[in-house]
């Protein structure tokens, strides 16, 4: 999976924050903020060998299900709570953005955009759902439950509420500009930062 | 051996005693003009005294944690998974120390100790400790090693909850704390398991008002079917069944058979009763279990679990085990989300095994590669 991402959310979390990362894996970019952005930050993943891993790094880290609700954190405030890659996994992901949104004062959000013109064609020309070297399962058997569009995304954002405060995208390198100006057709995946409408 | 390598043992260990001969009041108003605790102590304290560890132990533990005796090489102190050479735990950098709680019955001062007033056992007049007494004088003990903060404090269950009242009462004494299917305060459903145990004790006719040591006689049934509850309590449905089934030890299911039934699972509660009412002091069993009832981590702080550790300085360590239904994973969440509140550095994680409560003293691959890892931050670098 491409995860130019994450340089881009890299270089969106000021220095010194308390950072909530959502479904760290690893931990290997947590440990990346707290090193290169100072950040203090808490992992939450439900894999017992990520856990370990993350534990390994000196992180801590709370095993939990994202789709729980989160509600252990819902008396702790975050500067940002980052979610990459795994808002299409997730079984509410419009709740789980309110609570992101809620328990953050920012919130970092990346997913692959099912708007791509690859999907597209694909989908078009062949009749079945896209498989490819990024999401190389099949409909039925992938953890991805919740494509989106970037329009969706931002439509959806604007039903909750939440404010766009950037946008960037990934695209490849022949599309950079394309991926630019028509993010819905030429980004691979698209990297918001977000926060609670103060309307 | 049982999970017991010689080649990452501590070894041959033996305890050690100290006496207080202060006055030392408890939380219940009552006063030991002295007591003595025993401890073990396992590697060695840095010139520094920066690398010391607290075993708390659980309600029938004992200072024993790690390590055999020289006329015991077979049975490993209660905790030897996680303590030694190389464990997680590691004994060639942290220096261990597990004390016996004041009320036990390994050789602490305790109701199977003398009462110096009347030169005989204390039996039930012995005053009835609570956790924060047992932190107290461990903090006796500690400054008695020349220890002056801990770089971590460690239990499971009773001991667990003993952990974390080390990191409210002495913050500054605490750097890390690991509670391990723990809770802050026993439920309803808690006080009375413990209520039937004791009931037990306090029904057999050798109880005598707990005053059998000068009878020369103890009330081992009662404390071994205080023990067969206790115990069932420790093990989740899942395990016994996949331990025991309905697999007899004695007799047989076809029709003509006359003999009597034994299922494997009765022969293991009454094996594991006996032997317990030969080794555990039935006041101390009394008094064990009330000090659970009794202890509530926010009592000090009108029942707010966050403002209660909030006091805290350590980093804290809480696992839950996930078939452990006596202090099930949502009481260690409590505790995780209180911890959380008030923004203390907390890892989490809820330990998937059919082990129950025991979870916390038997093999499992996540929680021993967690606890090893989280334990790289404790001590010196």
């Amino acid at each position: 999976m491409n995860r130019l991402d994450l340089n881009t959310v890299l270089g969106w979390v000021p220095r010194g924050s308390k950072v909530l990362d959502l479904g760290c894996g690893d931990g290997a970019f947590l440990k990346r903020l707290c090193e290169e952005r100072g950040a203090v930050g808490v992992g939450v993943d439900i894999d017992p060998d990520n856990l370990v891993s993350a534990v390994s790094k000196g992180l801590d880290v709370i095993q939990e299900d994202i789709n729980e609700g989160l509600n252990c954190f819902t008396r702790y405030r975050f500067d940002v709570v980052i979610l990459t890659h795994a808002l299409q996994e997730l079984t509410h992901p419009h709740l789980a953005l309110e609570r992101m949104v809620h328990i953050g004062e920012e919130a970092i959000v990346s997913f692959p955009n099912f708007g791509h013109w690859r999907c597209r064609t694909h989908l078009g020309l062949t009749g079945h759902m896209p498989v490819s070297k990024a999401m190389p399962r099949s409909w039925y058997d992938t953890p991805n439950i919740h494509f989106c569009t970037v329009k969706d995304f931002e439509a959806l954002c604007s039903d909750l509420r939440i404010d766009i405060i950037e946008r960037a995208t990934v695209a490849g390198a022949a599309q950079k500009w394309l991926g630019k100006w028509w993010p819905n057709l030429f980004a691979s995946s698209a990297v918001y930062r977000i926060r609670r409408s103060a309307r | 051996m049982p999970n017991s390598g010689a080649h990452n043992s501590v070894g041959l260990v033996s305890p050690c005693r100290v006496r207080f001969e202060t006055a030392f009041q408890l939380a219940n108003g009552s006063v030991l003009a002295e007591h003595e605790l025993v401890y073990e102590t396992y590697g060695e304290l840095n010139a520094a005294g920066d690398n010391a560890v607290l075993i708390c132990h659980a309600l029938s533990g004992t200072h024993h944690a790690a390590g055999f005796y020289a006329d015991d090489g077979q049975r490993a102190g209660w905790w030897d998974l996680a303590i030694g050479p190389g464990k997680p735990i590691d004994t060639r950098r942290l220096f261990v120390v597990c004390s016996n709680n004041i009320g036990g019955c390994d050789g602490s001062t305790g109701p199977n100790t003398l009462n110096p007033k009347t030169g005989k056992p204390w039996g039930a007049k012995f005053p009835q400790p609570q956790v924060q007494d047992w932190v107290r004088s461990q903090k006796l003990l500690a400054e008695y090693l020349g220890i002056s903060r801990w770089a971590a404090v460690i239990g499971g269950s009773l001991g667990g909850m003993q952990a974390l009242q080390w990191a409210i009462d002495y913050p500054e004494w605490v750097e890390h704390c690991v509670a391990l299917a723990a809770a802050p305060k026993l439920t309803a459903q808690n006080i009375a398991f413990n209520e039937i145990a004791r009931h037990a004790i306090l029904s057999d006719p050798d109880w005598c008002d707990g005053d059998y040591l000068s009878r020369d006689t103890i009330p081992s049934r009662g404390v071994a079917l205080a023990r067969m509850v206790g115990h069932l309590t420790y093990m989740s449905a899942d395990g016994m069944s996949d331990r025991f089934g309905r697999e007899l030890r004695e007799g047989s299911f076809t029709p003509e058979a006359e003999s009597e039934w034994v299922f494997q699972v009765e022969s293991y509660l009454r094996h594991q009763g006996t032997r317990f009412s030969t080794q555990f002091d039935a006041n101390t069993y009394v008094l064990m279990t009330r000090a659970l009832d009794l202890f509530d981590l926010a009592v000090g702080d009108h029942g707010d679990l966050k403002a209660a550790v909030d006091k805290a300085l350590a980093d804290f360590l809480v696992l839950s085990f996930s078939s452990d239904w006596r202090f099930p994973p949502h009481r260690s969440i409590e505790i995780r989300d209180a911890l959380m509140a008030a923004g203390k550095p907390v890892t989490y994680a809820n330990i998937e095994t059919d082990n129950g409560h025991d979870g916390f003293l038997l093999p499992n691959q996540t929680y021993e590669a967690l606890l090893t890892q989280w334990m790289q931050r404790v001590g010196p670098a």
